[in-house]
């Protein structure tokens, strides 16, 4: 007799109807009330087709419960025992050479701040360069190289990332590779586009006046109000950056507004007042939107999260989320873009075989040139890809990919979540698990948290508002901004 | 899908392409048939065979190729009911069905099938 045992997925039920997000496809269904119940008993144990039937015909007929749980098995939420084990998907690496399509540029290694917690500065920096062979500063040379090194690399559109140390330090180097670039792309019939991430210490008129004339997306690392960004935010003689930055932020913002302009906040255990952060950053500085991200170290840090810290962080995420909810179902905008991000994803199937597009869509590249895998490690010996001159190492890059891909965490083959995680980011578990190879377990119980809140909102905005889906079809034309 | 209904861009593709493929003719990925199974007791009723190839439900679609349809091709030719076979092949007639084992492991299997032109749906699906 063969037996449904539960299957590959994650059931959640949302403004009272019940759903299920199939984790090998990353598909969302609606299910019906039989569907949902034959799912229920079998969660609790394996049931036979006549244990299902025996246990459910007070509420339904025969043909229903079968119909139903062969509906389920067909999509794989169940799975069938006698049935001859699911073939494992086949595993595909993306075809070489593969198009690039963002290119993060460190234009320098230094910065003006002194952030406790930063991870190319702190105390788990990977790319020593105090008094190491790297440049602090990127040459004009090494941009123009890195620019046609893009525009040889990039398919139709590519995207140019300015990033730091404090990227505005070597605004001059900046501000050259952005007219070459321009110049290139017209001569070669490409499209592209510029970003930067910047702390906004030194913006100021000509710079908003240059960023603005080029269309630039623009992410200002900040933390939120003045107690909570002077805590960490601060100069070498230890002094808070709140009251510099913030009117620089404002003229930047009445100035530049072709683009949304968001902010990228680092939590830590020491600041995690989620909700005070966003009203700040939004109602009294007036960003469009706010993207949280938990610090990036080593355990038993100061600021480093304990299990607690998490526990918190999706709490005060679950609160604000339901911001995000209200505002969607009434087809308004709401700032929190971790939410976005993630319906965004779920929308659209997004189905992970590696957690981002570092060493494929995305690279990074050093002050001296050399590519690596995202911005994160750029200048590390140990996880360079080729250099802009040379180009991709092609084998390295197969290699990277080859040995990090889903299929090898074992931790994640399990998981419901794997398709959104795929084993998070790489350069958080180089330096929370010791390699780049390992999920990070460490935050498993929070992603799943996570996702299960983004689903039951994406399920709840797709039955009482589904036109506010409609902007997440189609090509995305934001480049990621890296953090 | 009856009971599920696709709700992301990824579902709705899945979903297309499960219909693109039966409406081909190309049989979906799993045991269940698409279409509903039709015989002679159903003539004059909505047409036969509605769209797509109709395989006929019955014992000797694997042993006695050409069996199963009559010389045109069709069903409605031949000497019983397809839905009979099933019963006939196995009690009476000198060819073996493919039935579960009556005698040991399934003595129950056609106890919901009191008239098989009527009732051969709810036939039990016996799994080893």
């Amino acid at each position: 007799m063969s037996q449904f045992l539960p299957g590959d997925c994650h059931t959640f039920e949302s403004a009272g109807r019940r759903f299920v997000y199939l984790s090998s496809s990353a598909a969302v269904l609606a299910i019906d009330d039989v569907s949902a119940a034959v799912l229920d008993i079998v969660a609790d144990r394996p049931r036979s087709g006549d244990e299902l039937v025996s246990a459910l015909s007070d509420r339904y007929s025969r043909i229903e419960i079968e119909e139903a749980a062969l509906e389920l098995a067909r999509v794989r939420a169940l799975r069938i025992a006698a049935a001859p084990p699911a073939r494992p998907a086949a595993r595909v690496l993306p075809l070489t050479p593969i198009p690039l399509s963002t290119m993060v540029l460190n234009v320098t290694s230094q910065c003006n701040l002194s952030c406790a917690y930063c991870y190319e500065y702190g105390e788990d920096k990977i790319v020593e360069t105090a008094n190491g062979r790297l440049p602090k500063w990127m040459s004009e040379e090494t941009a123009r190289e890195s620019v046609d090194f893009l525009l040889r690399e990039s398919g139709q559109s590519a995207h140019l990332t300015f990033f730091g140390g404090e990227t505005l330090m070597n605004f001059r180097v900046l501000k050259t590779a952005v007219a070459y670039a321009k110049t290139r792309a017209a001569e070669l019939g490409k499209d592209i586009d510029f970003s930067l991430t910047t702390n906004a210490t030194l913006l100021k008129p000509e710079i908003i006046e240059f960023l603005a004339e080029h269309n630039f997306g623009v992410t200002i690392s900040i933390d939120g109000p003045p107690d909570i960004q002077n805590r960490f935010r601060v100069f070498q003689n230890g002094g808070g950056s709140y009251d510099l930055v913030a009117p620089k932020i404002r003229a930047l913002l009445a100035r530049h507004r072709s683009r949304p302009i968001g902010a990228r906040v680092t939590l830590t255990r020491e600041t995690l007042d989620v909700r005070r952060i966003y009203d700040h950053l939004t109602q009294e500085i007036g960003f469009w939107e706010v993207g949280f991200a938990p610090v990036t170290s080593a355990p038993g840090r100061s600021y480093a999260f304990g299990e607690d810290g998490f526990e918190h962080v999706l709490d005060a995420f679950r609160d604000l989320a339901r911001d995000y909810r209200d505002a969607a179902l009434e087809g308004r905008h709401h700032g929190f873009s971790n939410v976005r991000e993630t319906l965004e994803e779920i929308h659209k199937g997004a189905n992970k075989a590696w957690p981002c597009g570092a060493g494929f869509g995305l690279l990074g590249v050093s002050t001296a040139g050399d590519v690596a895998l995202c911005h994160r490690f750029a200048g590390s010996d140990d996880h360079r890809l080729g250099t802009v001159r040379d180009g991709i190492d092609r084998d390295a890059q197969r290699a990277f990919l080859e040995s990090h891909h889903i299929d090898h965490k074992t931790d994640c083959r399990t998981c419901w979540a794997r398709p959104l995680c795929a084993g998070g980011c790489y350069h958080e578990a180089h330096t929370r698990q010791g390699s780049t190879l390992r999920p990070n377990l460490h935050y498993c119980e929070w992603i799943r948290g996570w996702t299960d809140t983004c689903l039951r909102i994406y399920g709840e905005i797709a039955q009482t508002n589904p036109a506010f889906l409609r902007q997440f079809e189609g090509v995305t034309h934001e480049a990621p901004q890296p953090s | 899908m009856k009971h599920l209904s696709p709700v992301n861009e990824k579902a709705r593709a899945l979903a297309r392409s499960a219909e693109s493929r039966a409406s081909d003719g190309t049989p979906p990925p799993s045991a269940e048939p698409r279409a509903d199974v039709v015989a002679l007791d159903q003539q004059g009723g909505p047409p036969q065979q509605p769209q797509g190839p109709h395989v006929p439900l019955g014992c000797s679609t694997i042993f006695s190729p050409g069996w199963e349809v009559d010389r045109t091709g069709g069903t409605a030719g031949l000497c019983q009911p397809v839905e009979r076979d099933l019963f006939d092949c196995h009690l009476g007639c000198f060819w073996p069905a493919q039935v579960p084992d009556q005698l040991n492991h399934a003595p129950d299997w056609t106890k919901k099938c009191a008239a098989a032109q009527k009732d051969w749906r709810k036939i039990d699906l016996i799994f080893p």
